[in-house]
């Protein structure tokens, strides 16, 4: 483990906050900059392809991505990626609460 | 509480079906409130309720109606504060039955609660009807289906206020709706005004989480820390007759509300931020304007919307039998490792030597659990915990999963300890849609 400090910006974490949503087997994760002047910076590293290609195997279904310009925050809607749900999956956090943390855990690239 | 008052306050005093108690007291005690939501439902426990009351036809409501009931009842009296919540889950009536017992114990006269009734819709959807958001229809649920329930929106609300309710219980009343509806009969909205309706919505959907926008499921020590939350307060609505709000809390209570608390409730559970469908409206949050006056006050506004949809959301619940887990604990050097081999032991045990059919998932929580399907492993965690589970309509096989497992202790890898095993009941659900004009809200009157 390697400690951040607290002015490196290595990883989403160290620019924007999130939170995690569930309908059915839709998760949803929200991300926010903390500084205006971030957020072409978080656009960039937060694609949709990206978000595929770093957990395919939970991504299972479409991902889409909303923007919210004038708030700085970006809303990503993932299909069919809560392993079936709350009710079904049976993963521990079968709800996907924790998701938001697999998007701030993500390098920060370009 | 007079009619035209500027500004009507509205409280949540539970935004989940376990969520806390003593602040929602306090919340009353000091708010000045017209109006307290308790929102305690959710498309998993609406499920369970079902559930509950095919065992048992006096139950099927919120587990901890007597512990609220018997707290707010009194306080929300003394307050002149109305209560309007879902707590009656898959059994409205057995709810509001057991709420006006407790009202009697406590010597509390001339209450009024309402009931409402009609979000069950079994048996008016046929098998071909079909899933709101997969493919398939109802034929395909193979499981025995235990309830069918509509979100009920404002309209179904209003008339029970009309009639004087100082409680509304409800089953599957839409969250939002919950706080649409008294804003509605406050100001005098009519279902043509959209943009109020929007407004209206926007602070149901703020609010209805409880302290999820006072500080609650936001606290990250070091980049978001949070004061005091063992003594979060809930949140506070102060809402204009525009439908603008300020968001705020109580003094003396932990947690707050900034800028970033609203921004992330602002679009939790939100798919595409200009459609936020509710059985009152097509709401629209993409333009909504978020202004922090400090000292935990932060105003809301400019939501827009479209016309309500013609359909209503149904949340189909069915029988899975049950959930079985079990685990045991690895620490120390090599704590990873003897997690994996006896991983490897249980998976072969269970579907070789048994040959348990059931989707079984076995976990290594400290190296691999949450993020497994995601792809994250910590390889050099020195302290894991084996977790096996399974859902299977078959007890036995249940049993097996947990005994097997507990015969770790002897037969798997060394320094195993700590055993626990748990079988619930699992319930699944479906979601789908129904024509509204199938639907036909009631409601009834138990006074004291």
């Amino acid at each position: 483990m390697t400690p951040t400090r607290r002015n490196e910006r290595n990883r989403v974490r160290d620019i924007a906050h999130a939170r995690a949503g569930d309908k059915g087997n839709t998760s949803n994760v929200n991300v926010w900059v903390y500084d205006a002047a971030d957020f072409a910076l978080l656009k960039r590293n937060l694609t949709v392809e990206r978000i595929k290609r770093e957990f395919p195997r939970l991504m299972r279904g479409s991902v889409t991505r909303y923007e919210v310009e004038h708030l700085h925050g970006l809303n990503f809607v993932m299909q069919d990626a809560l392993e079936g749900g709350v009710n079904a999956s049976l993963n521990l956090d079968s709800h996907g609460k924790s998701w938001s943390y697999l998007f701030l855990g993500l390098e920060l690239e370009n | 509480m007079a009619e035209g008052n500027p500004i009507f306050r509205i409280g949540t005093g539970a935004g989940f079906a376990a969520d806390r108690l003593d602040a929602a007291v306090d919340l009353v005690q000091r708010g000045k409130l017209d109006v307290m939501v308790l929102e305690c439902l959710g498309e998993r426990t609406v499920a369970f309720a079902h559930r509950d009351r095919l065992a048992n036809p006096r139950r099927g409501y919120n587990h901890l109606l007597d512990r609220r009931m018997r707290a707010l009842l009194p306080v929300c009296r003394a307050a002149g504060t109305t209560i309007i919540t879902n707590m009656g889950a898959a059994n409205p009536r057995a709810a509001a039955a057991r709420t006006h017992e407790i009202a009697r114990d406590l010597g509390i006269s001339g209450l009024r609660i309402a009931c409402i009734q009609g979000d069950d819709v079994s048996g008016r959807l046929s098998t071909d009807h079909p899933f709101m958001d997969e493919p398939g229809t109802i034929a395909a649920i193979k499981h025995q289906i235990v309830g069918m329930n509509a979100y009920l929106g404002a309209d179904a609300i209003i008339p029970a206020l009309d009639a004087g309710a100082d409680v509304v219980i409800g089953g599957r009343l839409a969250d939002p709706s919950m706080y649409l509806a008294p804003l509605m009969r406050h100001f005098g909205w009519k279902n043509s005004e959209v943009a109020a309706l929007a407004a209206g919505t926007l602070v149901g959907h703020l609010m209805e989480c409880g302290m999820q926008i006072t500080g609650g499921y936001f606290a990250d020590p070091g980049i978001k820390d949070v004061p005091d939350l063992a003594r979060c307060g809930y949140p506070i609505a102060e809402v204009s007759a525009d439908g603008s709000a300020v968001i705020t809390k109580l003094r003396e209570t932990g947690g707050f509300v900034t800028e970033a608390t609203v921004k992330e409730q602002l679009l939790y559970e939100v798919h595409d931020p200009t459609k936020y469908l509710t059985p009152d409206i097509t709401a629209d949050f993409s333009q909504v304007v978020i202004k922090d006056h400090g000292n935990d006050r932060v105003q809301v506004s400019n939501a827009t919307g479209r016309a309500r949809p013609e359909h209503l959301k149904v949340t189909v619940g069915f029988d899975a039998g049950v959930l079985a887990e079990a685990g045991v604990s690895y620490a120390g050097p090599s704590a990873a490792a003897r997690g994996r081999l006896a991983a490897d032991i249980i998976e072969a045990r269970l579907k070789n030597t048994h040959g348990i059919k059931s989707d079984i998932r076995i976990d290594l929580i400290g190296a691999s659990s949450l993020f497994a399907t995601a792809g994250k492993v910590n390889t050099d965690s020195e302290d894991v915990r084996l977790h096996v589970a399974t859902r299977t309509a078959n007890r036995e096989e249940a049993e097996l999963l947990l005994w097997e497992v507990e015969a770790l202790l002897c037969c798997g890898p060394a320094g195993g300890g700590g055993y626990r095993g748990v079988i619930t009941p699992a319930i699944m659900t479906k979601s789908a849609l129904i024509d509204r004009t199938l639907v036909h809200p009631t409601f009834e009157i138990f006074a004291t």
